[in-house]
């Protein structure tokens, strides 16, 4: 094996039309991890990862991937990596079997071949009782298993996953997170898109945030935490209709959490933390439970930003 | 691997699909031409699947065939069994272009879908899947061809050309179509959604199927429409498949409906693969 990095940018960007999509990012991944790309929807990232996986041309910058140019040598690119892009993208009309053995055909395995490597990615993907369905009677999960299963028909050296379990139940999410897992433990590089800041958080090795088209922050998800500086109280109440009253009580740093009854600090210490705990006992709000930990990648990103990532999409959402 | 023994936890599931990880070896690449063949097989697997596109396209001009035969047949050529020899030729080809258009749509599902993205990240000949769906296309005029020439026969279609006059009829049809088709995936290309392609297919195609010689004879029209309909490619490939088909065929319609589809490619074949790199 070689020891190029797996991924290597420089300045890589790319505009559409007036709009700078990938204004200038700069990359270094190493091989053999899980490397995070974060950002809310519209930051540049798909576009990011269509440029690496050869299938756009970049308007300035330069890149490698595994040691080869992805313009000059983009037919080798296309042997050593895969792409699994935000649509689940296998043909629905035809069967979760005949995918497959499409797949295995077009990479060379001989008839026989094919059919047996797309028995056993059915099986191993828990698929082979709907091998014989059509794809679009599958659910969001399956399809998203299937899609994954076909880009692993060889295994890739380096694996694009653009945002893999953006409308995916949980059970369905943590089958794909133990897949990503299991590429990574088996040598696959594997570079992940997401908006989610807890699959980031959960997968990735490094992580690189993404906004308007440019990397702002670059390290482990350690890193990026620590160069918040604060710790975080999370507090979770008995009653998500406290949380209004709970959070005027704690002042102007509050930050409230998707979870309903649950709201953050910023803390800088043990003592201020057990002081708003107690302010909030006295003032009769009921405490389910509480911690003192590091500030999550929420808080990461608003502290880079300036704005939370959800309002980010939402933004993005209504411009688009 | 030594990497497969760190995490001794894992459950059945997941070793499975270590295992499925640990055999993923590449085979070696295969040529283009298996390529293209494997995406002929994709093509056939989609005709079995969804064969409800193409019986679509096939009901209207059998739905033609009988209405314009029995209903108008006696009114325009004095009697049913004339204008049969008259129009079934005509929907031969009515109904192989109609079939065409479906070549734009299939591209364009592909591309809305994400499955061309796929195609495009492999190391493959970059055309394979253009050249792969042309083979499967074939099989489906042959078998829109088959269904309104058989059910011809049936009503009473008399050949004087022969099988071998009714076989280079849907040979010409559907070299026409090829050519034609290739328009239509670049339509497929450029629009948005399926539907989309479907509507603007069938927009262009319409005018210029009815304002041809299919259904009537051009001298009995307004001599503008006359003007138009001499010129339509479409009037060009009805001579020819009516003369293939009656044993009284002339060359010159059918070298002109050969340059069309020629032309046809040359123009809209390229501009196809070049859109399709840029998909």
């Amino acid at each position: 094996m070689s020891t190029a990095p797996a991924i290597e940018a420089e300045g890589l960007a790319k505009s559409f039309g007036e709009t700078r999509a990938v204004d200038g990012v700069d990359l270094h991944v190493a091989q053999g991890a899980v490397y995070g790309v974060l950002g809310p929807n519209g930051a540049g990232k798909t576009t990011t990862i269509r440029m690496l996986a050869t299938l756009l041309a970049p308007d300035g910058g330069r890149a490698s991937v595994l040691g080869h140019d992805i313009v000059a040598e983009a037919d080798t690119v296309r042997s050593l990596v895969s792409l699994t892009g935000q649509l689940a993208s296998v043909d629905e009309e035809l069967t979760g079997r005949e995918n497959l053995v499409l797949m295995a055909r077009l990479l060379g395995h001989s008839r026989a071949g094919a059919k047996a490597r797309a028995t056993e990615l059915l099986e191993a993907f828990g698929l082979i009782e709907a091998a014989a369905k059509q794809v679009k009677h599958y659910s969001g999960g399956m399809r998203r298993r299937l899609d994954i299963a076909a880009s692993i028909v060889a295994t890739p050296r380096l694996m694009f996953l653009d945002e893999p379990t953006t409308g995916l139940d949980p059970r369905s999410r943590n089958q794909v997170w133990d897949i990503v897992r299991a590429l990574v433990g088996q040598g696959t590089t594997v570079l992940l898109c997401t908006q989610y800041l807890e699959e980031a958080d959960q997968l990735a090795d490094r992580i690189a945030v993404i906004d308007h088209g440019r990397v702002i922050a670059e390290g482990t998800p350690a890193q990026l935490k620590a160069s918040v500086g604060r710790g975080a109280l999370h507090v979770r109440l008995l009653e998500p209709g406290d949380r209004p009253r709970s959070a005027d009580l704690l002042g102007d740093d509050v930050q409230l959490l998707p979870d309903p009854a649950a709201l953050s600090l910023p803390c800088a210490s043990a003592d201020q933390a057990s002081e708003a705990i107690a302010a909030l006992v006295t003032a009769g709000v009921r405490v389910a439970g509480f911690s003192l930990g590091q500030p999550s990648l929420d808080e990461v990103f608003l502290a880079l930003t300036g704005h939370p990532a959800e309002a980010g999409a939402e933004q993005e959402e209504v411009a688009a | 691997m030594s990497a497969v023994d760190t995490t001794p936890e894992r459950s059945p599931e997941l070793e499975q699909v270590h295992a499925a990880l640990v055999s993923g070896e590449r085979p070696a690449r295969p040529g283009a031409v298996a390529q293209c063949l494997t995406f002929g097989w994709r093509g056939m697997l989609k005709i079995k699947h969804v064969p409800e596109q193409l019986i679509d396209v096939t009901i209207t001009p059998v739905l033609f065939l009988l209405m314009f035969t029995y209903l108008f047949g006696g009114a325009v050529a004095g009697s049913t069994g004339d204008y049969l020899q008259f129009l079934l030729p005509g929907m031969l080809v009515q109904s192989v272009l109609f079939v065409s258009v479906y070549s734009g749509v299939a591209l364009n599902t592909d591309k809305t879908k994400g499955v061309v993205d796929r195609f495009r990240s492999l190391p493959i000949w970059r055309p394979a899947p253009l050249v792969g769906a042309v083979i499967g296309d074939s099989v489906r005029y042959v078998v829109a061809s088959v269904i309104v020439v058989v059910l011809g026969f049936i009503m009473g279609f008399d050949a004087d050309g022969g099988a071998p006059g009714v076989l280079a009829a849907i040979g010409l049809v559907t070299l026409f179509a090829f050519g034609l088709s290739w328009a239509f995936t670049t339509i497929g290309l450029l629009m948005r959604a399926p539907s989309a392609v479907m509507n603007t297919g069938f927009m262009l195609l319409f005018p210029l199927v009815f304002l041809s010689n299919i259904f009537v004879a051009p001298d009995t029209l307004p001599g503008w429409l006359e003007a138009f309909v001499d010129v339509n490619p479409i009037s060009h490939l009805t001579t020819s498949a009516r003369g293939l088909m009656g044993g009284d065929a002339e060359a010159d319609s059918i070298v002109i409906s050969l340059l069309t589809a020629a032309a046809l490619t040359a123009v809209f074949a390229p501009l196809t693969v070049r859109l399709y790199r840029k998909a």
